[in-house]
């Protein structure tokens, strides 16, 4: 049986079409997908998001811990502010990408994906042992809900006086939102600005009908999980199971920058992603857009002259393109004369660089 | 609950048929709760017109933003008429899956097998839902 979040119900009650995803009942979408996927877009979009892990970091030597335990430098991190990094195992092989929050000097929120929250975990235990820091997995004490998309912080303006103008991207305070205590993160997954705010389970109901009223003037729809890959996926956003995995170092997948070497110490999988970090990979990650109407999807080969020249790791057809369009891992080298093999049949695509959309800012 | 007319048949593949009881020529299309399962419906693909079919062949798919699914002719015969609107506006599907966005008509030759009155149609799809 999968899981419910917090906001089962208020999903039902919306008529959402429900699914499984990494042991969770959520939200696949409430309508039409696209009606979802444009409103983030153009207006707002509210978002379930309560599968997501939540672990806490505590303790004089809890940056120290992460910096152990993970690429990225986190103990340089500003009170206030968070870094999209990754866990690695010995090899170098992505276990998961993370965001972690600096809540304080001496607390750390790290965010998992739903399917790894609890191999981070453990693993985060492991390696903070010798670190005066304690780790604890809070993700059952926490709902998330994500409100993106243009007309986001004039929405939550409305139900809050934190100072959202000034709060950065990549950045996060605690606040009042329609007077319930809240970590109120200016991040997201779907290429728009927009909030993410975690609140205390019994909040979340509560607070998603205030944002539901506070919207309503602003455009704003509920948006399930299809219409978040879609917009991740037009923002190049990788996903972990499609262009992540434990096969993949972070250089493999375009993303050694968050790999920080000259940060003091080990850490896991320093010695082998040192060794490759220099390499040209023999793939790279890699946009296609398709010339056809058929839609490229997770594990079509990619082809050249009728040869295998990669797969696709994620495709879609995209709202703001008109065009099915995916990510891939295509051989180095190979950038013209690209097909898909989509059911046997070969369907020319163009490689383009990520992302495939990028907001005005 | 999902809108099933109940002056159609019906496949165990969530198609629709219509015209069967003049034995001639059936249009088809997909049901209203398959239209739902599938989320916006992106791509059509039809057979050509002129096309010799036998009963149970893939012929065509009908892709959302989620699948990708098959569509299966119910009877056998001669597809003798496609619907362009629906390749040209794939949507028609989920707005109006029995009308507007029909899919395809053959002109049946022998006797159609294994179709569902709508009453086992509705029993089939209330167990699945």
């Amino acid at each position: 049986m999968s899981r419910p979040t917090p906001l089962r119900d208020v999903h039902e009650s919306l008529g959402a079409t429900l699914t499984d995803f990494a042991g969770w009942l959520m939200p696949l979408r409430y309508g039409s997908e696209a009606a979802e996927h444009r409103a983030v877009r153009e207006a707002a979009g509210l978002f379930d998001l309560s599968h997501m892990g939540e672990i806490f970091l505590t303790g004089p030597q809890a940056g120290e811990a992460l910096d152990f335990a993970l690429v990225g430098h986190l103990s340089a991190l500003t009170p206030g502010r968070a870094r999209y990094t990754m866990i690695v195992n010995e090899r170098g092989g992505v276990l998961d990408d993370l965001i972690v929050y600096r809540l304080g000097d001496e607390e750390f929120m790290v965010v998992a994906n739903a399917s790894n929250s609890e191999k981070v975990g453990n693993e985060l235990k492991i390696r903070a042992k010798a670190y005066d820091a304690v780790v604890e997995d809070r993700s059952d004490q926490y709902a998330l809900i994500a409100v993106q998309g243009p007309r986001s912080q004039e929405i939550l303006a409305t139900l809050t006086d934190a100072d959202l103008g000034g709060l950065k991207y990549y950045a996060g305070l605690p606040g009042l939102v329609d007077g319930r205590r809240a970590l109120i993160a200016r991040t997201g997954y779907t290429g728009e600005d927009g909030f993410e705010l975690f609140v205390a389970n019994q909040d979340a109901v509560p607070l998603w009908h205030a944002i539901t009223a506070a919207g309503e003037p602003y455009g704003l729809k509920p948006a399930g999980l299809s219409s978040r890959d879609t917009l991740r996926l037009e923002a190049g956003m990788p996903l972990y199971g499609n262009e992540l995995s434990a096969e993949l170092t972070p250089f493999d997948a375009g993303l050694g920058r968050v790999v920080k070497f000259d940060k003091p110490g080990d850490f896991v999988g320093r010695s082998a992603l040192e060794a490759v970090k220099d390499d040209t990979p023999k793939r790279r990650l890699v946009g296609l857009v398709a010339r056809g109407r058929r839609v490229p999807r997770h594990g079509y080969p990619v082809t050249k002259d009728g040869a295998v020249v990669g797969e696709v790791t994620s495709g879609a057809p995209s709202q703001s393109l008109g065009k099915p369009i995916a990510m891939a891992y295509v051989d180095t080298g190979a950038e013209s004369g690209l097909a898909v093999d989509i059911r046997g049949s070969h369907e020319p695509v163009d490689l383009v660089e990520l992302p495939f959309y990028r907001r005005n800012k | 609950m999902s809108n099933i007319p109940d002056d159609l048949s019906y496949t165990k593949e969530h198609e629709w048929v219509s015209g069967i009881d003049d034995g001639l020529t059936v249009t088809v299309g997909i049901t209203a709760f398959a239209a739902d399962s599938l989320g916006d419906v992106v791509y059509v693909q039809l057979p050509d017109v002129g096309t010799n079919v036998e009963h149970g062949d893939s012929i065509g798919e009908v892709e959302s933003t989620k699948s990708v699914n098959e569509i299966y002719t119910p009877v056998g015969g001669e597809v003798v008429e496609v619907n362009q609107a629906v390749v040209d506006d794939p949507s028609l599907v989920n707005s109006d899956p029995y009308g507007e966005g029909w899919m395809f008509r053959v002109r049946m030759e022998g006797e159609p097998e294994d179709l569902l009155s709508p009453q086992e149609y509705t029993a089939l799809t209330s167990g699945e839902s």
